[in-house]
């Protein structure tokens, strides 16, 4: 298959000049000085999607992110290497871009859909459909100024994807609006990637590219570190969220049964052992609906540690969070532990869960969460089962234990 | 390149013409007299100039013994320097401007300055437009020599398109250029015989004062309004060079620097 997008050895500096001046004096010198210092936002990106695909970005903020869309987009150019697209792009990088208050959303439309280089005509004839998803219906004619921020943001979606792009870039964008808008946009995403659109998605919301996405990219200072599975290098991103300390370390391993796992953290606590086990102690891979489960993980300390926290998380097949607590917020553990002792957590609880795979994920960090001091977590350290059990068939990923009754009346009116 | 450009601009005509239309309606979106303060203010202004100056204040040019003369000397003057001021200012910061939507969409970077022309000379029309309705009940139509005016009025929207897609450009790396360029027109509209005529200035600075390329074209006009004669148009090589050699500069500095633009919005 031809692949969509060829990004190859893509670089981009910027120049950071120190004094305005700087500038005047290089331009004057006619580049025989050099007065600034090169910021290299990209070094050496190198991947390639093959149409149809969908790819999710993800990086902290001043990963490079942006600034490979920009070349992505055009808007600005690389300063090495070189990319490639191939057919027609549409990029969502700000929704209601152009957008003036005091013009109506039929003229608003038409002039975003000409900035992307549509016709007015062909923006005429689309102009039925993209009233219809935006569903602002009177408000066509009245001027932006009144609509409220979701109806914005639905006009702009709506003439961004009036007719099916062969390569879509989402940004951001798709935060602002409601879950409602959202899922909207979602479905028709969904509808494009089905008749074949490639899609590159940039999100800080991981559950957004695991959804959407059937790979992920991450960048890191300007560099592209990891390329594959979304939940895979989800989980690195995740560790790499928390690497403050120098001495923080990220492993990843696959497991016997082809599982990635990530292990992340100072290591100055430890999990040296852990467990999923039923409701006679016994360890455990598979549970009906509704059984009764205990994670118990052994942590061993080398370091003096004052109040550590123990933590768990479940997993679906996808990668999406669907259960997870800790200590801190469960029991916090008050007492401080020295190097050489170990502690044994105990987490007892009823696996309400859908009929499917899971992953179980253990923590040991300080405070409320892994953010300010991460000391060991370990990704999708155990796989397990949800079987169906006596319970009435039921779909999604929770169990809610229902009762129904029906009551009968007569049919008279009024 | 030119070429391509040129294609660009087409291909975009409609966003262009878009872009124009809500320049115009914008302006006076809001008002209840709407589009006719397009007509009221430059009308309010020609009536200033002429009435109020001949009638009023009783200013005279030498030699004229027509009392609306000096009135008509500067408009022929005032209301073509502003269509020089507009498209040059305009185009120097329309880059600024419009920097979200440069950052976020990739299209022709031309159409930006190119509005920005056709939306002066919309304004321009309407107003020029007027002054010869004006021309035309005061009983001082010049007649064909009219048709002057249209070499005239595109060597000077060259220079100011020129100069403005430069400065513009310069503008992107540079802030302090729109700033250095308000001065700078003071200075230029002064020195230019638009509200004085030349013939006041003393013998020594004459002779210096016609090295600006804009005083042969204001010069012109004044001469088709007012004593309704054709322009010399040899005097005019000084505004065409200058224009060409602008053109060029502007040309070659967009060429170099417009890609980078985009890095230091």
């Amino acid at each position: 298959m031809t692949p969509a997008i060829v990004v190859s050895g893509v670089s981009k500096s910027y120049r950071r000049y120190v004094r305005p001046w700087h500038r005047l004096g290089e331009w004057l010198s006619g580049g025989r000085l050099a007065w600034h210092e090169a910021f290299w936002a990209l070094r050496d990106i190198t991947f390639s999607v093959a149409a149809g695909e969908s790819v999710g970005i993800i990086g902290l903020n001043g990963a490079g992110k942006s600034t490979l869309l920009k070349i992505l987009t055009g808007t600005t150019q690389p300063t090495a290497g070189h990319i490639q697209m191939a057919g027609r792009t549409a990029a969502m990088l700000e929704l209601g871009l152009g957008f003036h208050p005091d013009f109506s959303g039929r003229q608003n439309a038409m002039i975003a859909g000409q900035l992307i280089g549509r016709s007015a005509r062909d923006v005429e004839a689309l102009m039925p459909d993209v009233a219809a998803f935006a569903e602002i219906g009177a408000y066509l004619d009245q001027p932006v100024r009144t609509y409220s921020t979701g109806m914005t943001v639905r006009l702009a979606f709506s003439v961004a994807t009036a007719a099916r792009p062969q390569i879509l870039i989402v940004d951001e964008a798709l935060s602002v609006g409601d879950a409602y808008f959202q899922h909207k946009c979602i479905r028709r995403i969904r509808e494009f990637q089905e008749a074949g659109t490639t899609v590159l998605f940039v999100s800080h919301d991981a559950a957004a590219i695991k959804t959407l996405c059937e790979r992920a990219i991450l960048l890191d200072q300007g560099r592209l570190i990891q390329d594959g599975p979304p939940d895979v290098v989800l989980d690195y991103y995740n560790a790499m969220i928390a690497r403050r300390e120098a001495n923080h370390t990220i492993l990843q391993a696959e497991t016997r049964e082809g599982r990635t796992t990530t292990r992340s953290g100072t290591f100055r606590a430890r999990v040296t052992d852990i467990d999923l086990l039923d409701t006679l102690g016994r360890p455990a891979r598979a549970f009906t609906v509704g059984d009764r489960g205990q994670v118990r993980a052994r942590v061993a300390f080398t370091a003096t540690i004052v109040a550590p926290t123990v933590g768990i998380l479940i997993r679906d097949r996808l990668g999406n969070d669907v259960f997870g607590t800790n200590s801190f917020h469960v029991a916090p553990i008050k007492e401080t532990y020295e190097d050489g002792e170990v502690l044994i957590a105990d987490f007892e609880i009823p696996l309400n869960l859908g009929v499917g795979s899971y992953t179980l994920t253990v923590a040991v960090h300080s405070d409320a969460t892994h953010l300010v001091d991460n000391y060991d977590w370990w990704d999708k350290v155990i796989a397990f089962e949800i079987v169906a059990g006596s319970e009435p068939a039921f779909i999604g990923s929770a169990w809610l234990p229902v009762r129904f009754h029906v009551e009968r009346h007569d049919g008279e009116t009024g | 390149m030119l070429a391509g450009r040129l294609r660009a601009l087409w291909d975009y005509r409609g966003f262009v013409a878009g872009m124009v239309a809500r320049d115009f309606r914008g302006r006076y979106l809001g008002s209840v007299l709407g589009a006719s303060w397009a007509v009221l203010s430059p009308l309010a202004q020609i009536l200033i100039y002429t009435l109020v100056f001949s009638q009023v204040m009783r200013a005279r040019l030498p030699n004229m013994p027509d009392t609306l003369a000096y009135g008509l000397y500067l408009c022929a003057g005032t209301l073509t320097w502003s269509y020089f001021v507009e498209v040059l200012t305009r185009s120097q910061t329309v880059f600024l401007e419009q920097s979200s939507m440069l950052k976020k969409v990739n299209f022709p970077r031309v159409t930006l300055p190119a509005y920005v022309f056709l939306s002066a000379t919309v304004n321009f029309t309407v107003v020029w437009g007027l002054f010869l309705v004006f021309l035309l009940v005061s009983g001082r139509w010049p007649g064909w020599v009219l048709v002057g005016l249209l070499p005239l009025l595109i060597v000077q929207q060259v220079l100011a398109v020129g100069l403005g897609l430069a400065l513009g450009v310069i503008n992107v790396f540079f802030r302090d250029v729109a700033h250095a360029v308000a001065v700078g027109l003071q200075f230029w509209f002064w020195l230019t015989p638009i509200v004085y005529p030349l013939g006041v200035v003393p013998d020594v600075f004459r002779g210096v004062m016609t090295w600006n390329p804009l005083y042969a074209l204001v010069d012109s006009y004044q001469r088709i309004v007012v004593e309704h004669r054709w322009p010399a148009w040899s005097h005019l090589w000084l505004a065409v060079a200058v224009a060409v050699v602008v053109t060029v500069i502007a040309e070659t500095a967009y060429r170099h620097l417009s890609p980078a633009m985009v890095d230091e919005l």
